[in-house]
C-alpha cells in the first residue's frame, strides 16, 4: 500500500485549509513540495537502501488524523506538565501536537536579540528572517522532508541574534494528547546568527491512552559563523507513538555543534541527522543513545558532510536492546573534494541482552581527498561476563551488576552532554530506565 | 700476467655493465606502470555472432554437447535472466552494457580436442607461456596444476594424471558435465542459485567454461590447483563458471588469475563461483585479478562483475579468499561464506588497488547460521589518481549462530586528492551471545614515514613502495608463496606513477 497518497490527496483536497492556518512563508514551499512528492511516489521502504530495518511507509500507513483546521484541544494539557530538570532554569515552550504554546518563562523574559516563538507567528511578523531560513537546509528531495513541508502548519522558532550568547537552555516539550489516532507535522527552525550560542533541549511524550499517534519532525539548525549550538533530544514516548525525526544542520565556519539524541521509550522511532559543515575549523559533536525494550524499535540514520577543511567531527551511538528490540544505525562521515585536513571519527557499540533483540548496524566513510583522518568502528555484542562475574564477587546481586554495566556503557554518550544538570538528569533518567520506571519529573502529575 | 688482470678486470666490468642494463631493465619492467599482458593472440577464434536469445543459448549448448538436463537448467536461467534489470546500488557508475550487442561464446578453433599438448595450437601455447603460465608438462616441476581458459573454452588442463591417482578431479566444466553428470547436477548451482542476481542468472544462461575440482574424502591435494583465465577475442564476454567441492576431511588450495588484451572496447566478464566444503574440509582460494584496467583516460577496459560464494556446509569447515585486485575498469565482487556448519570459519583477505579512472566496489559477505562459527575480514585498499575506491560488506549473525564471533578490520589508503575511498560494512546481528567488531580507517601515507625514508636516502617514490607493501603485507602473507612474488610485484608496477 502506498501510504503517501493518503496525504496528499489530504492536501489537494484541503489545500485552503492548510494555508489558513498557517502564515505565506510556510505556504509558499508547498507547491513545490507537492511536485517532489509526485516525482518520487512513494515513502520509503525496507527495500530502499538506508531504510533496511526501517519502512517510513509503514509507519504512515495507518489512518491517521490530521489536525489541518487547527481546532483547538479542550483541556489544557500544557499547564499540567512539568518536565523540569534539577537546578537548570530553562525557558520553556510547549508542543501540544502541532501546536506550539510559550509558558510564562518566554513571555517578557527574553533577553535582547532572542526571539522564541511559534514558527507561524514568526513567519507572518518577520517573514523576511523566516524566508532567508525556512526549508534552505532541508532538503526538498527528500520524501519525508517533503511530506513534513507539505503539511506542517506551525512549529517552533528560535533565532538568537548576532553575537548573543543565550546562557539558559531552551526547553520544548513536546506532547501528544488526543483521543484519535493522529499524525502531526512539526517542524522547528533554530537560528545561530554569527557569534551567538545557544543550547536547546527538547522532550517528547505521550499522551494518548493507547491511541496510535505520528510525529513527523523536521528541524532545521543554522549554526553562524562563530556560533555554538547545542541540541538535545530525549524521546520518552510509549508504545503506541511512532517518530520519523529528520534534523538538517547547516555549519558556517568557526562553529560548534552538539547534537545528542537520546531514545529512552518509544514506539517506532527513525531519527535522520543530515549534518552539512560548510565552513572552514568546526567542531562537531553527534551523539545517540537508544535503550531498547519490549518490542522498541530505533533507527538512527546520520549523514554528516564535510565540505570546508579542518573540519572536525565526532560521533559516537550507542544501543543496548533488550527483549524483542531492534536497533538500526547507519552513519557515514562524507568528506567532499577539496576539504583537507579534516579529522572525523565515529563510532557505534551495541548490547543486545537478549536472543530475540536485533541489532542492524551500517557504518559508512565516503572519502573523496587524501589529507584526512578518518575512521570508524562498530562492535555488536554482550555485557563483559569478567565484569559481571567481579561484581557479583564483591556482593553485588547479578541484576544490579548487569544494570550497573549498562548504565556505564552508556556514560559515555551522556558525558557528550556540555549542560552539566542535564547530564545528571539523564543519568538519573537512564538508571531507572534500566530499572524498568520510568523517570518521572518532580511536581509532574502527568505519570509519562 | 698484468694484460690478462687487465683483460679480467675489462671483462669483469663489461660483465657487471650487461648486470646493470639488465638490473634497468628489469626496474624499468617493474616501474613502467604499463599493462604488460595487453598484447592479443592471432589466433583463429570461433565467435557465434553478437546478440542474446534462447537460440543462442541452444547453440551454446549444442557446440558443448550438452545433455538435455544442462540445456534445461540454461534456459531456466535465460528465462529468469528477461524479468530482472542490471543492480544499481553499488557505489559505482556503470555505463549502460547493451547485452545485445556482445557475443557470447568464442573458442580457439581446434582440432577434435588436444589429447597432447603437442595438438594443442602452438600459438596458444605461446599466449600462455607469455603470460607466464607454464603449460608444458615437463616445466611442471613448479607442482603447480593449471587448467588454462582462453576466451569461452578450457584450453588445456595439466597434471590431471598426477591428480587422478588420489581421486581429484581437476577438469574443465565441459568435461565434467560429460564425464562427471551426477556431481555436477548435484552441486552446480546450489551455492549460488540462477535467481541469485541478474549477472549470476545471465551467468548460468551463458555460461561456457570453467574448472572443476573435486576432492574426495580425507585427501590433501598435493599441489597447488590453478586456473588462468585469458579474454582474447574483441566484442565478446567471458562468462566462466567455476566449481569446487571439497569432500570430508579433505585441503585444497586453488589459484586464479586473469589477464586481457588492451583493447578501447569494454569488454564483460560475469563468472560465478561456487564452492562447497564438507566436514572438516578445508578450502584455500586466492585470486590475483590482473584484467586490462583501461587506459590512464579511462577508455577500455574489462567490467569484473563477479558472484563468488563459498558455502561451509560441514562442521569445522574452512573457507578462505584470498583476493589481489589490481586491474579491471570495473569491480563488482563479493566473496562471500556462508558458515552453515558447526564451528565453521570463513576468511577474506583482500587488498584492492584502483588507480586512474578505475572503479572498485568490492568486498565480501560471512553468514553466520550455525552455532560457534568464525570469521575474519581483512580490508585494504589502495585508492589513487581518479580511482573509486570502496569496501562493501556483511557481516551477519543469525540466531542459530549462538557464540559466532567476526573480526573486521578494513583500512583505506589514498594516493592523491582526487581519489576516493569507501567503506560500507552491513552489520546484522541477531545473536547476544555473538560478538562482532569493526573498524575502518582512512588515511593518507604520513608524511612522517616518508621523510623518514627520504631520510634513509630512500626515494620517495622507493618510500611509498614500502609503506604500501607493508602496508598490503597481512594480506599478501596468506597467498601461496608463487603468488605473492607476483602480487607484490604487480602491485609496485600498478601504483607506479600513482605518487606525486
Amino acid at each position: 500500500m502506498n501510504a503517501l497518497n493518503q496525504y496528499t490527496d489530504l492536501y489537494e483536497a484541503n489545500r485552503a485549509a492548510v494555508d489558513a492556518g498557517s502564515a505565506p512563508v510556510l505556504n509558499r514551499l508547498r507547491p513545490e513540495a507537492l511536485d517532489a512528492l509526485k516525482r518520487i511516489g512513494r515513502l520509503p521502504d525496507k527495500s530502499d537502501e538506508g531504510f533496511e530495518k526501517t519502512s517510513v511507509n509503514d509507519m504512515f500507513a495507518p489512518d491517521f488524523g490530521v489536525n489541518i483546521n487547527r481546532m483547538s484541544l479542550p483541556v489544557d494539557v500544557a499547564s499540567s506538565f512539568r518536565c523540569g530538570v534539577p537546578n537548570l532554569s530553562t525557558l520553556l515552550g510547549i508542543m501540544v501536537n502541532d501546536r506550539f504554546m510559550p509558558t510564562a518563562t518566554l513571555v517578557g523574559n527574553l533577553p535582547q536579540g532572542v526571539t522564541v516563538c511559534s514558527l507561524a507567528k514568526a513567519a507572518a511578523e518577520q517573514p523576511a528572517l523566516v524566508e532567508r531560513y525556512y526549508g534552505t537546509a532541508a532538503r526538498a528531495d527528500n520524501a519525508g522532508t517533503a511530506l513534513n513541508t507539505l503539511l506542517s502548519q506551525d512549529g517552533i522558532f528560535i533565532h538568537v541574534g548576532k553575537g548573543v550568547r543565550l546562557d539558559k537552555a531552551i526547553q520544548i516539550v513536546d506532547i501528544f494528547h488526543s483521543a484519535f489516532p493522529l499524525m502531526a507535522a512539526r517542524r522547528v527552525l533554530v537560528v545561530a546568527e554569527d557569534g551567538a550560542k545557544v543550547a536547546v533541549l527538547k522532550c517528547d511524550h505521550t499522551q494518548t491512552g493507547s491511541e496510535r499517534c505520528l510525529a513527523s519532525e523536521v528541524i532545521e539548525i543554522f549554526a553562524g559563523r562563530g556560533a555554538e549550538v547545542e541540541w538535545y533530544d530525549i524521546e520518552e514516548s510509549d508504545g503506541s507513538t511512532s517518530r520519523y525525526s529528520q534534523l538538517y544542520a547547516r555549519q558556517e565556519g568557526g562553529s560548534s555543534l552538539t547534537v545528542c539524541g537520546s531514545t529512552l521509550t518509544n514506539g517506532v522511532t527513525r531519527n535522520e541527522y543530515h549534518i552539512d559543515v560548510c565552513g572552514e575549523h568546526t567542531v562537531t559533536h553527534l551523539s545517540g543513545m537508544a535503550i531498547g525494550s519490549s518490542s522498541q524499535h530505533i533507527d538512527n540514520f546520520s549523514v554528516l558532510r564535510h565540505g570546508a577543511c579542518h573540519g572536525h567531527s565526532d560521533q559516537l551511538f550507542k544501543y543496548v536492546l533488550d527483549e524483542r528490540s531492534t536497533g538500526a544505525f547507519e552513519g557515514s562521515i562524507e568528506v567532499c573534494h577539496g576539504s583537507r585536513f579534516v579529522e572525523a571519527y565515529q563510532s557505534n557499540r551495541n548490547i543486545l541482552a537478549s536472543k530475540d533483540a536485533r541489532m542492524h548496524s551500517k557504518p559508512q566513510l565516503l572519502i573523496y581527498n587524501d589529507d584526512v583522518k578518518c575512521s570508524h568502528g562498530a562492535t555488536t555484542g554482550q555485557l563483559d561476563e569478567k565484569a559481571m562475574f567481579y561484581m557479583q564477587t564483591r556482593g553485588i546481586p547479578r541484576e544490579e551488576a548487569r544494570r550497573m554495566l549498562m548504565q556505564a556503557f552508556m556514560a559515555d554518550v551522556i558525558d557528550t552532554i556540555a549542560l552539566e544538570p542535564l547530564r545528571d538528569r539523564l543519568r538519573h533518567m537512564v538508571e531507572r530506565r534500566f530499572a524498568g520506571e520510568k523517570a518521572g519529573c518532580r511536581d509532574c502529575g502527568a505519570g509519562c | 700476467m698484468d694484460t690478462d688482470k687487465t683483460k679480467n678486470e675489462i671483462k669483469e666490468r663489461e660483465n657487471a655493465g650487461k648486470e646493470m642494463t639488465s638490473d634497468d631493465a628489469l626496474l624499468n619492467e617493474v616501474t613502467e606502470g604499463d599493462y604488460k599482458y595487453g598484447f592479443v593472440t592471432d589466433i583463429d577464434t570461433d565467435i557465434i555472432p553478437v546478440g542474446l536469445d534462447e537460440d543462442v543459448v541452444r547453440l551454446i549448448s549444442r557446440k558443448k554437447g550438452e545433455p538435455q538436463w544442462m540445456l534445461d537448467f540454461r534456459l531456466k536461467a535465460f528465462r529468469y535472466w528477461l524479468t530482472l534489470t542490471p543492480p544499481k546500488w553499488a557505489h559505482l557508475k556503470i555505463p549502460d552494457i547493451d547485452f545485445q550487442a556482445i557475443s557470447y561464446y568464442a573458442a580457439p578453433v581446434k582440432k577434435e580436442g588436444p589429447k597432447s599438448l603437442d595438438e594443442v595450437d602452438p600459438e596458444l601455447i605461446k599466449t600462455f607461456d607469455r603470460l607466464g603460465i607454464p603449460l608444458q608438462e615437463q616445466k611442471q616441476l613448479t607442482g603447480m596444476a593449471v587448467d588454462a581458459v582462453m576466451d569461452s573454452v578450457s584450453v588445456k588442463t595439466t597434471h590431471k594424471e598426477a591428480l587422478a591417482e588420489r581421486g581429484i578431479i581437476f577438469c574443465s566444466i565441459s568435461e565434467a558435465v560429460r564425464d562427471y553428470p551426477d556431481l555436477v547436477k548435484k552441486y552446480l548451482g546450489s551455492v549460488v542459485s540462477y535467481k541469485d542476481n541478474f549477472y549470476a542468472a545471465l551467468n548460468s544462461a551463458v555460461f561456457s567454461d570453467g574448472s572443476f575440482v573435486y576432492i574426495p574424502k580425507g585427501v590433501r591435494c598435493p599441489m597447488e590447483l590453478s586456473t588462468y583465465f585469458r579474454i582474447n577475442a574483441s566484442g565478446t564476454g567471458q562468462f566462466e563458471r567455476t566449481l569446487i567441492v571439497a569432500d570430508d576431511d579433505s585441503y585444497v588450495s586453488y589459484l586464479e588469475g586473469c589477464t586481457a588484451p588492451m583493447r578501447d572496447e569494454n569488454q564483460l566478464h560475469a563468472a560465478i563461483v561456487e564452492i562447497v566444503v564438507e566436514d572438516r574440509a578445508e578450502v584455500k582460494y586466492s585470486t590475483v585479478q590482473n584484467w586490462y584496467a583501461g587506459d590512464k583516460e579511462g577508455r577500455g577496459g574489462v567490467y569484473n562483475l563477479v558472484t563468488k560464494r563459498g558455502l561451509c556446509r560441514g562442521d569445522y569447515s574452512k573457507l578462505s579468499w584470498t583476493q589481489v585486485e589490481t586491474g579491471s575498469a570495473i569491480t563488482w565482487k563479493y566473496p562471500s561464506c556462508v558458515l552453515a556448519g558447526r564451528g565453521a570459519t570463513g576468511e577474506f583477505y583482500s587488498v584492492a588497488v584502483t588507480r586512474n579512472y578505475q572503479q572498485a566496489d568490492t568486498g565480501t559477505k560471512m553468514i553466520h547460521l550455525a552455532p560457534d562459527t568464525r570469521s575474519t575480514i581483512v580490508s585494504k585498499g589502495i585508492s589513487a589518481g581518479h580511482s573509486e575506491n570502496s569496501y562493501r560488506g556483511l557481516v551477519k549473525v543469525t540466531p542459530a549462530a549462538e557464540g559466532a564471533r567476526n573480526y573486521t578490520q578494513c583500512d583505506s589508503l589514498l594516493l592523491g586528492s582526487e581519489c576516493g575511498a569507501h567503506t560500507f560494512p552491513y552489520i546484522d546481528v541477531m545473536n547476544p551471545s555473538a560478538v562482532v567488531e569493526h573498524e575502518a580507517t582512512t588515511s593518507k601515507i604520513s608524511e612522517d614515514q616518508i621523510f623518514y625514508c627520504n631520510q634513509r636516502g630512500i626515494s620517495t617514490e622507493e618510500a611509498v613502495g614500502l609503506i604500501v607493501n607493508g602496508y598490503a603485507k597481512e594480506v599478501m602473507n596468506k597467498l601461496p608463496m608463487e603468488f605473492a612474488v607476483e602480487a607484490q610485484r604487480l602491485l609496485a608496477i600498478t601504483l607506479e606513477g600513482s605518487v606525486g
